[in-house]
């Protein structure tokens, strides 16, 4: 069987919840993809059990989430939970948006991988979604 | 994990699993074990130009599916960057109701530097949903122009979709993608000039001697369901038309014949590959850019070495070729970045 970890990384970017404000996911997805990877937009509005299931079905290696809504404490543990009880807490969780330094510390401990808020530059999220998804493959291998 | 138990099983993580592997290349073992499950699928085609409205379209289809509790399986093709290999797989966006159904599986498919329409692992990601127990598999292609038609040979049936305002009445004639429609489908019914598309289509129709089938020619309006039970219908028609006609088992095994013969072509051309590669680094092709030697004449001597037990090498890719990058991408100093550790994030 070929090298599975040299599959392009697969990457769910999704919105959640009621939050409109999709400018910042568009320019994570365009520059993920220009990385080479795959990049499945949800589109807005998405439950907590609709983006793991996606994440699921697209055999994707991580999620990002974006939240400006100000429900980041509600919505990211959902996720996580979601991820957990479907036996899925190996896909990479992160996310990103206006979330202030105590909240994202919290999310770190409750198993978000990482958040990254407004100034985040590209290329570190870049290449943080390159390291881990690869390092999650070596594992799965 | 064992994916074709879990594929037998109903496993969706084993689903999704078995489709990776098969874009991988790795299809060869899973089609070995789960061919004989089969075969039983109905499987339907959209295609048509970006933007005409096959996802919303696809969504109808699903809920109308849905209704007498058929189970479907989507593969949503979108193009890959020839440049990045990247791709921006958008589909699923007007199919989230869809999202939680666990009678509906949704995969979408980067093509992968494959021209046809759809992705090269696109046939197997089908027999993959067949064997797992789908009741109907939708293709839906990338956004295509005229000549894309390797959809016809995936799908028992293929639904063309067109817009009004896309072309005169000459567009119809053209070959390519109007040729391989079993129903047209004139989307946007509600648009001024949707009854002009309907009666170039169907002039275009009354032109011509149909052995067996004749498409059928469905006005749909994908964004409120109108038209979607005529299509639902439609599709049905013709499926019955293929198995009353034994149509069906022809096509399919000419549909076959095609695979198998892709098969081979892509063995080879990894062989053909690695000669490429000796003969570039042997300088051959320099002569031929000097003009010493022809193109055709290279050939003929590349091909008198020819092995196709040799080593396979992987295709020469277009050259990467960066046109524009996402604004800030490479604006962050060092110091910056520093800062917004620092940060703690």
């Amino acid at each position: 069987m070929p090298d599975q970890t040299k599959r392009p990384i697969r990457i769910v970017v999704a919105k959640a919840g009621l939050d409109g404000h999709d400018r910042g996911a568009k320019v994570i997805a365009r520059a993920l993809r220009d990385a080479g990877m795959e990049v499945i937009y949800t589109g807005l509005f998405q439950t907590p059990e609709q983006i793991v299931e996606t994440a699921i079905q697209e055999d994707a290696d991580g999620i990002g989430l974006s939240i400006l809504s100000g429900a980041h404490m509600t919505l990211f543990p959902l996720v996580v939970e979601q991820l957990k009880e479907r036996g899925a807490d190996d896909i990479v969780f992160f996310g990103g948006g206006t979330i202030p330094a105590d909240d994202a510390a919290e999310l770190k401990r409750l198993g978000v991988r990482a958040i990254f808020t407004p100034g985040a530059p590209l290329a570190e999220i870049i290449e943080f979604v390159k390291s881990e998804c690869l390092k999650r493959r070596e594992v799965l291998r | 994990m064992d994916v074709v138990e879990g594929i037998k099983r109903g496993d969706r993580r084993a689903l999704a699993r078995a489709i990776s592997v098969a874009e991988g290349g790795g299809a060869a073992p899973l089609v070995a074990a789960l061919f004989k499950e089969t075969g039983r699928a109905f499987t339907v085609g959209i295609t048509g130009p970006p933007g005409v409205g096959k996802s919303t379209l696809t969504g109808a289809l699903v809920t109308r599916a849905r209704k007498e509790g058929k189970s479907v399986g989507l593969i949503l093709v979108d193009p890959s960057s020839p440049f990045s290999q990247g791709a921006l797989l958008g589909d699923r966006i007007r199919l989230s109701e869809h999202f939680t159904d666990p009678g509906v599986f949704i995969r979408s498919m980067a093509s992968r530097g494959h021209l046809g329409g759809i992705a090269g692992a696109t046939g197997d990601a089908v027999m993959l949903m067949d064997a797992f127990g789908k009741d109907l598999v939708i293709v839906e292609t990338v956004g295509v122009g005229q000549s894309e038609i390797e959809i016809a040979e995936v799908a028992d049936t293929t639904v063309v979709c067109l817009q009004p305002g896309s072309g005169d009445s000459i567009q119809v004639l053209k070959a390519g993608i109007m040729e391989i429609a079993d129903v047209f489908v004139v989307n946007k019914a509600d648009h001024p000039m949707a009854g002009q598309l309907r009666r170039e289509i169907r002039v275009m129709m009354t032109m011509l001697d149909w052995q067996g089938w004749a498409p059928a020619l469905v006005m749909t309006q994908a964004t409120t369901g109108e038209g979607t039970e005529q299509l639902w219908e439609a599709l049905w028609s013709h499926h019955a038309y293929l198995q009353e006609s034994g149509e069906l088992r022809s096509k399919r095994a000419g549909a076959f014949a095609h695979e198998v013969r892709n098969l081979i072509v892509g063995r080879l051309a990894a062989s053909v590959d690695g000669a490429m590669a000796g003969a570039v680094a042997s300088g051959l092709m320099e002569e031929v850019a000097d003009r010493v030697l022809d193109p055709y004449a290279a050939a003929e001597q590349i091909l008198q070495r020819f092995d196709p037990k040799a080593p396979a090498a992987t295709a020469a890719r277009l050259a990467p070729r960066v046109r524009a990058t996402v604004k800030g991408l490479h604006t962050a100093s060092a110091a910056e970045i520093a800062h917004h550790r620092e940060a703690g994030v």
